[in-house]
């Protein structure tokens, strides 16, 4: 028992400390400050988050595994990590007007999107089966509480169970598949699996263990089949949550599939490389054949949200290196286009109130151009037109998986992504063709700030990929 | 040996059964009365593994705490659950096909393999002999110093829980008259009494 005296390194493990410390003391200002209190909450809770991706991530956390390798701080978890900081400081943002506007301005929430981003950092730091298993249901506890925060809305609601009845579906699922795979390699740990994986090779009852384990973690990236809650939950839930659910959660645990997949089960890399395609193909297929109907533009996102998150998956079908560094790509770009996307949505407000179908947007060409002009770009860069950023997040995942040799999802992959251009092209063609409706109220500040970052990324990418490519690319190297 | 295997399949069976009631049952105070007696044979199945603190946390928890909180509400809330239930049976052919594939799939892939008895030994923390140790010492052993980050880890989860049932249900009424200690003690007679004059034959 000598060795257990030790304290263990907290070093890694110091950006979550500070967050979930923070995370009290905001409860503690909550509470005792009274209803007056959520806008300094609100404040404070973007001040930690900035603290803990600008200082306490670079500075204070050192690289390396700590807790007996349950928990690692790798270069792949680094530039995740800042990416999940990035989209939860600005969904606090871009919720500020919108809960003023609506009353619901709780203290909670702030503290609540906080929990969850510990919860994304330690899904992105997992070592083993049971950090991932805490940090899923940290993040996920979280995001269902903010799905029905809006408690007297009966869409809210109805998008909070749904939400929470299907994500417990899930969660038994994956702890089974789980159990299996522990019984049949007989460890937790990702190393030491893929260890006596590679000795031993897959039995069937590993294979069994790994298809509920994949289904459990495609869930929660909400991919087919396993995508039904994602529509019903993205237009039930208020707009500034449904702003934060498509971003860095989808971030998070695409991020914990890859680390799993790869880590933990890279030496039977042809069993459950069978499945991400199948989802992958799924995915694309769903993405860009059921958003055509759709009128509301929060569904809309929905199913592209989907489709966006199969043409990610075809780069870690590819399971190769550079098949990771493209997925890391996409998920930073689809971030930046996300955001973007949702501070426009969250400017679709009238006079009587805030409005969310794709009509509303009739004529804003007329109305107010520069943001139909800047919408307009983040709608081709969805539907991955060049030069914009989206053209190049679909090339690096599909020229990882044409090097991998697999032509066909590839070629699917380029067609489906022409089907699902029609319908971003809608949008644009309603917004600069038709009869212009009645303006939308003055965008506020941060919606404007944030519309101009993602725009910056969307744009600039092309000429300056540098720093994504590069971080993605030693981060995918960590990996290997 | 043939009495542990008795016992076992005494244990299994009354857990399986009571589970299937807990789902079939019209009264829901017997869904939850069937959830207590499977809890109380699934601690019999603890006690036969030589884990007995959580053969009795199973008990204390689940059946003293968790199960009458269960009891408690469903006694409290005025759910028709006959009419929950009316699409029960129409879902139930192609559930039970959806269950019987998965559970043949199952037996097909996992029934052929059976536990080493040496294994158990492999764990990540493989269980010390009951004459060294009991199980409670063994479990505090590693819980505040090996596995101190999942302990703390999962109480985060509870505080998220625990936010979130106050959040969702938590109303604070207007008209509610609260109990305020301070005003009774600060009341004196020249604050709670009013002395009016009455005329006879019309009251107040």
């Amino acid at each position: 028992m000598s060795e257990m005296t030790h304290l263990p390194d907290l070093m890694p493990v110091l950006p979550e400390l500070f967050l979930a410390v923070g995370a009290m003391v905001l409860l503690m200002i909550g509470v005792f400050g009274g209803p007056r209190s959520s806008a300094p909450v609100n404040g404070i809770a973007m001040g930690l988050i900035a603290v803990a991706a600008l200082f306490v991530l670079p500075f204070g956390a050192k690289l390396g595994e700590t807790f007996g390798g349950s928990f690692v701080l790798d270069e792949y978890a680094y530039f995740l990590k800042l990416l999940v900081l990035v989209g939860s400081f600005f969904a606090i943002a871009m919720s500020w007007a919108y809960a003023k506007s609506q009353s619901f301005d709780k203290f909670e929430y702030p503290v609540l999107i906080v929990l969850a981003t510990i919860g994304m950092m330690l899904m992105l730091s997992a070592g083993d089966m049971i950090t991932l298993y805490l940090g899923l249901e940290l993040q996920s506890l979280a995001l269902y509480v903010v799905a029905a925060i809006n408690r007297d809305s009966v869409r809210s609601t109805e998008a909070g169970l749904k939400y929470f009845v299907l994500g417990a579906l899930s969660s038994g699922m994956l702890l089974y598949g789980m159990s299996l795979v522990y019984g049949f390699t007989g460890h937790i740990g990702f190393n030491a699996i893929s260890e006596a994986l590679s000795h031993e090779g897959a039995s069937i009852g590993l294979v069994i263990g790994l298809t509920f384990m994949l289904a459990g973690l495609c869930f929660k990236i909400s991919v087919v089949p396993f995508h039904m809650w994602t529509p019903d939950v993205y237009e039930g839930a208020p707009t500034p949550v449904t702003a934060f659910l498509a971003a860095a959660p989808k971030v998070a645990a695409m991020g914990l599939l890859v680390r799993v997949v790869i880590e933990g089960f890279q030496p039977v890399t042809h069993d459950w490389q069978q499945v991400i395609v199948f989802v992958a193909l799924a995915s694309m297929a769903l993405g860009a054949f059921a958003a055509i109907g759709q009128t509301n533009i929060k569904r809309l996102i929905a199913y592209s949200s989907i489709g966006h998150m199969g043409y990610a998956l075809v780069g870690l079908a590819a399971g190769t290196e550079k098949g990771v560094e493209g997925v890391i790509v996409y998920m930073a770009l689809y971030l930046a286009m996300t955001l973007g996307v949702f501070a426009c949505i969250l400017s679709m407000r009238r006079k009587t109130g805030m409005v969310e179908e794709i009509t509303d947007l009739s004529g804003l060409s007329r109305t107010n151009l520069p943001m139909a002009v800047l919408l307009a770009i983040l709608m081709w860069s969805l539907a991955g037109i060049p030069p914009f950023a989206g053209f190049f997040a679909k090339w690096y995942v599909f020229s990882a998986a044409v090097e991998a040799g697999l032509y066909p999802l590839a070629v699917i992959g380029v067609v489906l992504s022409v089907v699902g251009a029609y319908y971003y092209l809608r949008v644009i063609k309603v917004m600069f063709f038709d009869e212009p409706a009645e303006a939308f109220e003055k965008m506020p500040v941060e919606l404007r700030v944030v519309l101009g970052l993602s725009s910056l990324v969307v744009i600039f990418f092309a000429l300056m990929p540098g720093p994504i490519v590069q971080g993605a690319a030693t981060a995918a190297g960590a990996l290997f | 040996m043939i009495l542990n295997a008795l016992f076992f399949y005494l244990f299994a069976g009354v857990t399986v059964a009571s589970a299937f009631m807990v789902i079939a049952s019209r009264n829901p105070v017997h869904s939850v009365l069937f959830l207590i007696l499977a809890f109380c044979n699934s601690a019999g199945l603890f006690v036969m593994l030589g884990a007995e603190y959580l053969a009795m946390l199973l008990v204390v928890v689940y059946v003293g705490a968790v199960a009458v909180l269960f009891l408690f509400v469903v006694m409290m809330l005025d759910v028709d659950f006959v009419e929950l239930r009316q699409g029960f049976l129409q879902y139930l052919p192609i559930g039970a096909l959806v269950g019987i594939i998965l559970l043949v799939e199952l037996l097909m892939g996992l029934g052929a393999w059976v536990i080493a008895p040496d294994v158990l030994n492999h764990g990540a923390e493989p269980m010390p002999a009951l004459t060294e140790m009991s199980n409670i010492e063994a479990i505090g052993n590693v819980l505040y110093t090996k596995y101190i980050f999942f302990f703390q880890v999962a109480g985060l989860v509870l505080l998220v829980a625990m936010i979130g049932a106050i959040v969702l249900t938590l109303r604070h009424k207007e008209f509610v008259k609260r109990q305020s200690i301070a005003a009774q003690v600060a009341r004196n007679p020249s604050t709670s009494i009013e002395v009016r004059k009455v005329e006879s034959g019309k009251g107040i």
